[in-house]
């Protein structure tokens, strides 16, 4: 029962947090900002409308946007939330989380390079560049909390931390967790690698292979793209829910917990300029570095 | 239950990877500046009981000497050359840190293999140890200006400090004590020389100084 509420949480609440963020980005200004649920008024909007298809496309640019919705929905199956199991789970889970990632990646460029845009063909090319950079750093961090809770799967990970794990392994969880939060950045198109907001060609990264999208076939990508970030920001949150709270608590923990990550890089997007592109890779590594030390930490510590 | 002397060993291994990282110098001393000074309060943070005077003493002085005294000197030749960030290092900043992930590596391992005289305080203790003394090494190889060759030489003292905390020499700290004045004096020294040399080429490339071989290339 508690599963089918996690997910329909995550489902429901996901496109909230582009909207705290950009109320946060606005007060921190010194703007009104948008309204907090402008992303669900977007969503609504594109479901009514059509979309007018290129002729120079097949199939695979309305495949995109399909399979990013449909691998971001399967990866919010494996994701517990503190004693509230997942719907799937075994040994091993959390590289099919990270993959089916990499498999709505790889559709979404597909889908950039079948309009035949050179502009478009530009940004897939960035967007397979950036996320294979930011993979290692992803899966050493995974591999880490892995080795710290003694389990591969993400229900055994993020089922047993509290505050006797952090007493023990604090250093590790930290790197584990600021290298995640770089990660998440990158992934979801934050301000030091993409700035969700700009339309200037020549620094545009996700915004760019999604052009030729509209209507219906937006409203999944915004949608997948929002469930994204609420994933990846469980992998954050989940670290540092209690061990010993009832489902109910946990779940409200997590939401609040989200709420919190959602201003957190808001902050983080209104305090940072857009890194240069050839800068963009250092960040990377320095996020891989900080997510193998966290590995070697693991290893030596005990 | 992490102690003081883990997250200390943990935050020194941070600095090195942000020195290896970072070409802008003034950050790299400052950097440099926070890793001594940390580093000289280990031993009193560690030791759990109240420390001795002698101990206070000793690691007020070199915290002193180490998070003042160099930054101080250093800053001071900064401004006499104008150098802001070290141009073009031999190897990159990404694989610098990748480097020095692999320095970290090793001192690992050797860590894992090296016959111990007994307990150490920690069991991070000889590999943050290593790794600091490696990066120094690194900064020296690989960087080109006389500047960032000098913090690479502190951060390889800094190391050696944290050596003789992880094999707890007793009488370790008069040692320290005298190679804290080996290295001040080399950091006088170097200041001045960094002068002169860029007062002769206008730049602080060491490069520049392989004009001077009479060897016939």
């Amino acid at each position: 029962m508690f599963a089918a509420v996690n997910i329909a949480l995550a489902l429901v609440l996901s496109p909230l947090l582009l909207g705290v963020i950009n109320r946060t980005k606005a007060v921190v200004a010194g703007r009104k900002g948008q309204p907090l649920l402008q992303t669900y008024y977007d969503l609504w909007k594109l479901m009514h409308k059509g979309a007018a298809i290129s002729r120079t496309t097949s199939w695979i640019f309305i495949a995109g946007p399909a399979t990013g919705a449909a691998a971001a929905f399967t990866a919010a199956l494996f994701m517990p939330c503190g004693t509230v199991p997942a719907v799937f789970s075994f040994q091993g889970d959390l590289i099919v989380f990270a993959y089916l990632f990499g498999l709505a990646r790889f559709f979404t460029i597909l889908a950039a390079l079948d309009t035949g845009s050179a502009f478009e063909g530009m940004g897939a090319s960035r967007e397979a560049a950036y996320s294979a950079m930011a993979e290692p750093a992803l899966l050493l961090a995974l591999a880490a909390l892995a080795r710290e809770a003694g389990s591969a799967s993400l229900a055994g990970i993020y089922g047993q931390y509290g505050a006797a794990h952090w007493s023990t392994s604090g250093p590790t969880l930290v790197l584990a967790i600021a290298a995640m939060f770089v990660v998440l950045l990158a992934e979801n198109c934050r301000i030091p690698v993409d700035d969700p907001t700009t339309h200037l060609e020549l620094t545009m990264i996700h915004e760019v292979m999604v052009l030729d999208h509209g209507g219906v076939d937006f409203a999944f990508i915004t949608w997948s793209a929002s469930l994204k970030l609420w994933l990846f920001g469980s992998l954050i949150v989940g670290i540092m829910l209690p061990a010993g709270a009832t489902p109910p608590e946990s779940l409200a923990l997590r939401v609040g917990g989200m709420l919190g990550l959602a201003v957190a890089v808001g902050i983080t997007e209104s305090m940072m300029a857009r890194l240069r592109l050839v800068r963009v890779p250092q960040l990377l590594t320095g996020a891989g570095a900080l997510a193998l030390l966290a590995l070697m930490l693991s290893f030596s510590m005990r | 239950m992490i102690s003081w002397a883990g997250l200390i060993l943990v935050v020194l291994l941070l600095q090195n990877l942000m020195l290896l990282g970072t070409g802008r110098v003034r950050a790299c001393i400052r950097i440099a500046a926070m890793q001594g000074a940390i580093l000289s309060l280990l031993p009193i943070l560690s030791s759990g009981g109240v420390p001795t005077l002698r101990e206070t003493g000793i690691a007020a002085a070199s915290a002193a000497l180490k998070g003042i005294a160099f930054p101080w000197l250093l800053y001071r030749s900064l401004r006499g050359t104008g150098v802001r960030r070290e141009g073009a290092p031999l190897l990159s900043y990404s694989a610098s840190i990748v480097a020095g992930m692999a320095v970290l590596g090793i001192a690992l391992w050797i860590a894992s293999r090296a016959p111990l005289p007994g307990a150490t305080a920690s069991p991070l203790a000889l590999p943050a140890a290593l790794a600091t003394m490696f990066t120094g090494m690194l900064l020296i190889v690989t960087r080109r200006t006389a500047l960032m060759q000098l913090l690479g030489y502190i951060v390889l003292e800094n190391g050696i400090f944290a050596f003789g905390f992880a094999m707890e020499i007793q009488a370790g700290l008069l040692v320290e004590l005298g190679i804290l004045i080996d290295a001040f004096l080399a950091v006088l020294v170097m200041g001045v020389a960094i002068f002169h040399i860029h007062r002769a080429y206008d730049a602080i490339d060491v490069g520049q100084l392989s004009a001077l071989t009479d060897w016939d290339r």
